[in-house]
């Protein structure tokens, strides 16, 4: 589902290059790496905000690589989130939708349907500001998937939550995942994270990515 | 313990006697209380000198009355064309990056640096003496007369329907106010975009958002504290403009008189009492154009101060 082949990329003086990566359809994928070891680059690179010098980037089989991030199906949720403060829940899960002109019904299902598999049902008419981690980490996960992405990339989302709220919301994004069948790439700092998660993890070093397992040994 | 650090340690058990906060308070609070006390100052100054009767004898007169008009409809104006140019500038000058980008910006800032007088006389000789200007002129000719055909009762109702041309005329006027103006509302704009985080923007481009719906529905709706700002300042600005406008649009009564204008002629018969009253009338205008401005601002505002 996700093929990189000898991705290049440079963001002044840091550089990845030759990165190559396949996450098969239906996937959980963990990428795991020292801080600096470019493992947000390389999601960027795969959203398609941050250019690639050289190499391809296939989703589903389509060549993505000078694809606008709106043309990729990419669901993002970053570190912090990035919710737009100014829109109520039911707003930011609804933009996506909105933006590709379907029907208001169509839409209003769609975002009523998305609220109640990630139990934020109550929190439509809500904004951002005043809900708690584990609502606002909810709505970033509903409003990436609410437009059907077949690819969703998380960038270390866990990692602001207590160990309470990060379990449930493991426990959330598991279920969502097989739920709508949507392939994983996630960017963790935490083995226990990509253990609870994954069905496969990889670790990115020296520009590398080879399977956790070959870089522990 | 070695004995150096024996003495260290002698030297920091002692009680630590900190300096006492009182002057501090004293010397910000004295400064800020005697900073208000100079602007009440200049009100009640300026308001003992006159009285009701001269301001009322003031706005009956018909020319002080279209200089408050002029004042009013130009500034307006003057904010829209700052805003609207502002935008955009602003967030060129904060998310993009390109050679030159430190030229660019220095340039922008030329208005606010500029004496007034400089920026009316380029203005006389862009519009009188260059070809490019002359033509601008011409074809803003042109549209005013479409203007007066098309739409002619809203012309007549901002007054702009005797307008002949841009030099000497109620466009000068406005450009002369915009050209200040609008460099203190792009660099508003410029410091709100810089304080939106690009992440967000990003985040609507995967979610199927091209540049512009990006930042239509998810930039601009957080920066309108910023936009009512800009407007503000710009609004401000303009409505104190006095020399580009001597300068480039003269000083013609019931034609290019705004307040400004208006204080200077009145001085300059010697005729205290009313300029004195139109600058209280200035001074109420601006003030309530602020306090509307702000209750805006700060409702505008609600979910960033909440967040």
């Amino acid at each position: 589902m996700i093929e990189l082949d000898a991705i290049s990329i440079r963001a002044g003086s840091f550089h990845l290059d030759g990165v190559s990566l396949k996450v098969s359809k239906g996937g959980y994928t963990a990428l795991m790496g020292r801080t600096g070891s470019g493992k947000t680059t390389l999601l960027e690179a795969i959203c398609g905000l941050r250019g690639v010098e050289s190499g391809t980037i296939r989703i589903a089989g389509q060549d993505v690589t000078h694809a606008r991030p709106s043309q990729r199906g990419i669901g993002y949720v970053p570190q912090d989130l990035a919710l737009f403060p100014t829109m109520t829940v039911a707003r930011q899960l609804a933009l996506p939708l909105s933006i590709r002109r379907l029907d208001k019904r169509f839409i209003s299902e769609r975002v009523d349907n998305i609220a109640s598999m990630l139990g934020i049902g109550d929190l439509l008419n809500r904004r951002p500001s005043g809900l708690s981690g584990g609502e606002l980490q909810r709505v970033a996960l509903g409003r990436a998937l609410s437009f059907a992405p077949s690819v969703l990339c998380l960038d270390e989302p866990l990692s602001a939550l207590d160990d309470e709220t990060r379990e449930e919301i493991c426990g959330v994004i598991k279920r969502v995942q097989e739920e709508v069948e949507v392939t994983v790439l996630h960017v963790t700092h935490s083995l226990k994270d990509a253990e609870m998660l994954a069905d496969a993890t990889l670790t990115i070093r020296e520009g590398t990515i080879v399977p956790l397992q070959e870089e522990t040994a | 313990m070695s004995g150096q650090n024996k003495v260290i340690l002698e030297r920091l058990g002692r009680p630590h006697r900190s300096k006492p906060d009182m002057p501090f308070h004293a010397l910000f609070i004295g400064l800020t209380g005697f900073f208000i006390l100079l602007i009440v100052g200049l009100l009640a100054a300026n308001a003992s000198f006159t009285s009701l009767d001269d301001i009322r004898t003031a706005l009956a007169d018909d020319a002080i009355f279209a200089s408050v008009r002029l004042s009013l409809v130009t500034c307006t104006i003057t904010a829209f064309l700052s805003l609207l140019f502002a935008i955009p500038a602003g967030y060129v000058l904060a998310r993009y990056r390109f050679p030159g980008r430190s030229i660019v910006d220095a340039i922008v800032d030329i208005p606010i640096v500029l004496p007034p007088l400089v920026v009316g006389i380029s203005l006389l000789i862009l519009f009188n003496q260059t070809g490019p200007g002359r033509a601008i002129e011409d074809w803003f000719v042109s549209f005013v007369a479409w203007c007066n055909s098309t739409v002619p009762w809203l012309m007549d109702l901002l007054g702009l329907s005797r307008i002949r041309g841009i030099t000497y005329d109620v466009p000068a006027v406005i450009l002369g106010q915009f050209m200040v103006a609008s460099a203190f509302a792009v660099r508003t704009m410029r410091v709100t975009f810089d304080q939106i985080d690009p992440r967000r923007e990003q985040v609507a481009l995967t979610l199927g958002c091209s540049r512009g719906q990006a930042v239509r529905r998810v930039v601009l709706p957080e920066a309108r504290r910023g936009m009512v700002a800009a407007a503000t300042l710009a609004w401000s600005r303009a409505i104190g403009e006095f020399g580009p406008i001597l300068v480039f649009a003269g000083a013609t009564r019931m034609k290019t008189e705004v307040l400004p204008t208006t204080i200077f002629l009145e001085l300059s018969v010697g005729n205290i009492e009313a300029a004195v009253a139109v600058s209280l009338v200035m001074v109420a205008i601006a003030l309530a154009i602020l306090i509307l401005a702000r209750s805006l601002g700060l409702w505008t505002g609600r979910d960033h101060e909440l967040q």
